[in-house]
């Protein structure tokens, strides 16, 4: 969990932000109601998770656009919604929209964002896309780093287009070395660095802010619920690689290639959220699950491409005492069998829209369960229409020892109205403490 | 499939089994070296696809086989098209007129793209208009296509009330009561659909192409 600094005095300071006793102490009450889900055990009331995206710009009457490139007002209006609603945990939310100045800088081209593509009002959206070729399966698994630099990296963002003219650096040597070193001084190598150390200017302004808004939460009793999020292998492939139709097919046309692909990113992957999340100083890793949906594919498929290589992940993150959060997109019904296969006590699986009650009859005695009202009714149902969707949570999966953090299906939905948030909050303190 | 030929039989099997490569040879085979009729072809992965689309609502199969499928059916549709001589055969009868397209303000065409390609081969006339589509342009599409359907798409919450605006526009022109309207995507549900006022939602592409044959009146 995040360190605190001092202790044993009337105050302590957190950053430039006074802790009070009492805000440690809630603080406090809030984590281990957490930490004590994740080990199976009853903590003192129903924990409330708070995660969102654009949901706070419309809470505090600013535009989507100022969210993602306003430091300051998206710093208050995500301090104000966990000031209000008091939730246990609380998503680094600025790191879900902040990043707006970064992603010009950097000419980002996976996304189209407010001002980018799409209106004042809107969200972000990926575009999905082919950025690795079929026939470039052989270059990803002889050379990751390489492919990554001279052609995966000028794709996805414009300041690194100068990269494809750098030079293969295995074989370099000797006076080859010296001679081979040329590409880097070419205007439109130079270009691309200045171009990356300005947007990673940015980045590192975007992080100030970012620790100073976890700062003042945390000094005010709320702890992050997570440091940082993660990808399964098959979502990273499948997402950000060979797009979800060339995907698709190459579960058929190129399964062998794939898994190897797979494996690979396993590992690197591994080792990349295990430092990360060391870094962030939070065991709690959030990791959204895109392709793993009864419908994408059969659970044949999910067994044979998905799973063993997630599992493989899971396993790594809690032999270095991280805890995985999957939060499993769509409905997983027909995979709660298959997800059941970890150890006990060392995970939260939050569900999108599969039925809590059935994931917590598979797997109430293996896994915390987080989430799951659903985003119509957040968006369009009425405050009683929420009320009621709680209790039915709390009366059958919470009182029946299901360890169950209380959340939206995907956080709080964009526009969702104040009043079914309060709702929901509310009805979690009536039936569940 | 008694009335196939082995040769007929095993272009069927092996397009409904993925057999991609063995399918896509014998097909090449039957239509450039032993020159078969190419509409026969084509009836021949008609076929095939129906029982895709079994397999499909059946459990064995899902989105993967689903997109290889059409995948396989373009790449001879390609090869056969142009050997089709004019004024030949032509197109099937077809069962009706979906015209399907992205609510405003979602870019979002997967499921949408699915969808389409479904109809399609169930012997619908589908017009796809995109992604990101303004209520005019519906309405627009709509006054010179005159479909039977209407498929709102979109992945995103925000597409909620960009649905219900696109539907209340239809009401306002006076053309709700000319088409049937079904919405679908990731997180539309039954309570959505009372939000927008649509005729039925679907989760997949084989209920979508359920709606529009009962509303058609087609025997499933």
């Amino acid at each position: 969990m995040p360190q605190l600094d001092g202790g044993g005095g009337m105050s302590r300071m957190i950053g430039p932000y006074e802790q009070s006793d009492a805000a440690k102490a809630a603080y406090d009450a809030r984590w281990e109601r957490i930490m004590a889900c994740v080990r199976l055990e009853q903590p003192d009331r129903m924990p409330v998770g708070m995660q969102s995206f654009f949901w706070p710009a419309t809470h505090g009457g600013i535009t989507y656009k100022e969210l993602m490139h306003d430091y300051e007002k998206a710093k208050r209006v995500c301090y104000d919604v966990v000031a209000e609603f008091e939730p246990d945990g609380v998503y680094p939310l600025l790191m879900g929209t902040g990043q707006g100045l970064a992603l010009e800088k950097l000419e980002f081209k996976q996304l189209q964002w407010p001002g980018h593509g799409v209106g004042d009002m809107q969200p972000y959206q990926y575009l999905d896309r082919e950025y690795m070729s079929a026939d470039e399966y052989d270059d990803f698994l002889f050379d990751p780093t390489g492919f990554y630099i001279q052609k995966y990296l000028p794709r996805v963002a414009g300041a690194f287009e100068g990269f494809d003219k750098l030079p293969s650096f295995p074989g370099l040597h000797y006076f080859r070395l010296v001679n081979g070193i040329r590409p880097f001084a070419l205007p439109e190598v130079r270009a691309s660095f200045e171009k990356i150390v300005a947007a990673a200017e940015e980045v590192n302004v975007f992080f100030g802010h970012h620790i100073d808004w976890v700062q003042k939460i945390n000094a005010a009793g709320f702890p992050l619920f997570n440091g940082i999020n993660a990808v399964s292998p098959y979502d990273f492939i499948a997402d950000y690689f060979r797009g979800a139709t060339g995907m698709m097919k190459d579960l058929y046309r190129h399964k062998d290639k794939l898994k190897q692909v797979l494996d690979k990113a396993a590992v690197f992957l591994t080792r990349m959220t295990i430092t990360n999340a060391k870094l962030s100083g939070n065991p709690i890793v959030f990791i959204p699950i895109h392709w793993a949906p009864d419908a994408f594919m059969s659970p044949k498929q999910f067994e044979e491409f998905w799973w063993p290589p997630f599992r493989k992940m899971m396993m790594g993150m809690i032999e270095a005492d991280l805890i995985p959060m999957p939060m499993w997109e769509s409905d997983c019904t027909k995979r709660l069998e298959i997800i059941k296969d970890i150890p006990p006590g060392k995970c939260i699986y939050w569900f999108e829209r599969t039925d809590m009650v059935k994931a917590f009859e598979v797997l109430g005695d293996v896994v915390a369960l987080r989430g799951n009202l659903s985003p119509s009714l957040m968006t369009t149902g009425k405050p009683d229409e929420v009320d009621a969707a709680v209790k039915h949570l709390v009366d059958n999966v919470w009182n029946k020892g299901g360890k169950l953090i209380l959340d939206g299906a995907f956080g709080i939905p964009d526009e969702t109205p104040t009043a079914n948030v309060r709702a929901m909050f509310d009805a979690a303190r009536r039936y569940a403490g | 499939m008694s009335d196939l030929n082995e040769q007929e039989a095993h272009l069927v099997e092996w397009l409904a089994d993925m057999r991609e490569e063995e399918a896509l040879q014998l097909a090449n085979t039957m239509l450039l070296e032993e020159g078969a009729d190419p509409l026969r072809v084509l009836a021949l992965c008609r076929m095939a696809m129906d029982i895709v689309g079994k397999r499909f609502e059946e459990g064995e199969y899902f989105l993967p086989e689903l997109v290889l499928a059409g995948e396989m059916l373009e790449l001879i549709g390609a090869v056969a098209k142009p050997l089709i001589k004019q004024g030949e055969g032509g197109e099937a009868a077809r069962l009706g007129r979906v015209l399907i397209g992205t609510v405003h303000g979602d870019l979002h065409d997967i499921g949408k793209n699915i969808v389409s390609f479904m109809l399609d081969i169930n012997g619908f006339e589908v017009k796809d208009i995109g992604i990101d589509v303004p209520v005019n342009k519906f309405i627009e599409e709509i006054n010179a296509f005159e479909p039977d359907v209407v498929g709102l798409s979109g992945f995103l919450t925000l597409a909620f009330d960009s649905m219900k605006e696109t539907i209340a526009a239809f009401e306002q022109e006076g053309m709700r009561d000319r088409f049937k309207i079904m919405i679908g995507g990731g997180q539309i549900d039954e309570t959505v659909r009372t939000y927008t006022g649509a005729d039925a939602f679907g989760t997949n592409a084989v209920e979508a192409v359920n709606l529009c044959r009962n509303w058609m009146g087609v025997a499933a």
